[in-house]
């Protein structure tokens, strides 16, 4: 591990030491935060219990069926759009303003709709990442090389072939950003959908936590977002990056 | 004329949209979604009242108070970190893991802290913007060209003419960028707060309207949200071309 890496380790285990200190001795107040060893303990403790294996499944099993349907229907409707310039064009002005508007308020409109189960979560989730994964496959399929095209022609390829054998695989790099978009995006949704107002889920289990002053249970189930908020985003981060190299069009 | 045509096929899309407005309608029921005319007549008759104005000013402050904070901390990590490469090296990906994580679960605690309070919603909102205004900042410092600062030392330039003259005008359309999405992050990040325990706020007023099925009045503030989010970004993204263009 070079310098940089170092000295990043050692801010965060110096952050992290503070925090503990400051809980040990009193400084903040432990009805308001609890030291990190103490959270992990309680996450520890809960996992081992199984009490909320369920509903960390559930949510986790969410969170992954919405990204898997806005993948896959991003990449559909993506190719459709690029298919079709002038229904680009129109939908233009769409796209630059999808995600200046805080999308999450229309949750509220989908659970009058769907009713209080896991349909409105998925909805929320899909309609938050699938944006970001049309943009990432238009702006993949605008770079696919002209002679690429003409190759498929001359195979005489049908339009789900070249899509599937040519677009797809030419315009990976730039469909994986859309992906690891896609995962931050539908990630944040579920968990924000279930802590606002859901019948089950890890978000709820958070917001139930909270409402019963139990302590240790929110922040261990806190710190269990987070580390695999964290594992998840880094782990996108490294492939994204190895690719890019690969492909040339990363830094060096 | 081709203006005219583009502006001709953005509409026929909001037609559309209406139209699967009105279709859902049709299979939802009254009930879950009321018709888009019957919505827009109330949505004029309900946003002149004093319930709505009260809301509207509510989160109008709490937004504003907040969108202050976070532009302010932004620019000033961003511009720490922009100058100071070795704490922008460490730092960055601490900020960028900050960023993407679901921030609605450290609500609780931000609530443990201030307790159900306007601070709370205005701290909440800053955490949701503080960062891309960081991290968008630190890169346009990062990427100005060093030819830039090598003119302003040749030109002999004093630390503030440099950040007048050259610092400034050469990041200003990428910080307008950061400051934009810090804008659209805030304003969610408000809002989820009013949505969660409060009694203030739209937010709080859509969550309390559907919970007694007042649906006409949920999509309403729903819609004058999403107009007022939709035109702030138009008026910024107008600001970023304009800046872009002039350099």
């Amino acid at each position: 591990m070079n310098r940089v890496g170092r000295l990043r380790l050692a801010v965060i285990a110096l952050a992290v030491g503070a925090l503990e200190l400051a809980c040990r001795t009193g400084l903040i107040d432990h009805h308001v935060l609890i030291a990190p060893s103490e959270m992990a303990v309680a996450l520890w403790r809960l996992l081992v219990s199984g009490q909320a294996n369920e509903q960390i499944l559930r949510t986790f099993g969410i969170i992954v069926l919405a990204v898997l349907i806005a993948v896959v229907l991003g990449f559909a409707i993506g190719l459709v759009i690029h298919a079709l310039p002038r229904l680009r064009q129109a939908l233009d002005p769409f796209f630059a303003t999808y995600y200046a508007v805080p999308i999450f308020i229309f949750y509220p409109v989908m659970i009058s709709i769907f009713g209080l189960s896991s349909i409105p979560i998925v909805l929320i989730g899909v309609a938050t990442a699938i944006v970001a994964m049309i943009m990432a496959t238009l702006n993949g399929l605008d770079r696919i090389p002209r002679v690429l095209t003409k190759v498929a022609r001359v195979h005489r390829m049908g339009p789900v072939e070249t899509a599937l054998r040519l677009k797809l695989p030419a315009a990976a790099p730039h469909l994986f950003t859309g992906v690891k978009l896609a995962v931050s995006y539908g990630f944040i949704a579920v968990i924000a959908s279930e802590f606002i107002l859901a019948p089950a889920g890890l978000g709820r289990l958070i917001s139930d936590a909270y409402t019963d002053f139990n302590n240790p249970r929110m922040y261990a189930l806190m710190l269990l977002l987070v580390i695999v908020a964290t594992a998840v985003n880094m782990a996108l981060h490294v492939f994204d990056q190895r690719w890019a190299e690969r492909r040339g069009i990363g830094k060096p | 004329m081709i203006a005219g045509k583009r502006a001709a096929d953005t509409v026929i899309i909001l037609v559309v949209m209406l139209l699967a407005w009105q279709a859902l309608h049709q299979v939802a029921g009254e009930t879950a979604l009321p018709g888009p005319l019957p919505t827009l007549a109330y949505l004029v008759h309900f946003v002149p009242t004093e319930r709505f104005m009260q809301n509207a000013a509510a989160t109008l402050l709490t937004f504003f108070y907040a969108l202050i904070l976070s532009y302010v901390l932004g620019l000033a990590i961003g511009i720490w970190m922009g100058i100071h490469r070795l704490s922008g090296a460490v730092g960055e990906p601490i900020l960028i893991s900050i960023y993407t994580l679901p921030k609605i679960t450290l609500y609780p605690v931000v609530l443990l802290i201030f307790g159900l309070s306007q601070s709370g919603r205005v701290t909440f909102g800053a955490m949701h913007g503080v960062l891309p205004v960081a991290l968008l900042t630190m890169n346009a410092i990062r990427n100005i060209p060093r030819v830039y600062l090598k003119t302003a030392r040749t030109l002999r330039l004093s630390t503030w003419q440099t950040i007048a003259t050259v610092l400034v005008p050469a990041t200003l359309p990428e910080i307008v960028a950061g400051l934009r999405i810090g804008f659209t992050l805030t304003l969610l990040g408000v809002l989820l707060a009013e949505m969660f325990a409060s009694k203030y706020g739209l937010g709080s007023l859509i969550i309390n309207a559907m919970q007694i099925l007042q649906t006409k009045e949920m999509v309403s503030v729903t819609i004058v949200l999403f107009v007022f989010a939709a035109l702030a970004n138009a008026a910024l993204l107008w600001l970023e071309h304009k800046l872009h263009r002039r350099v």
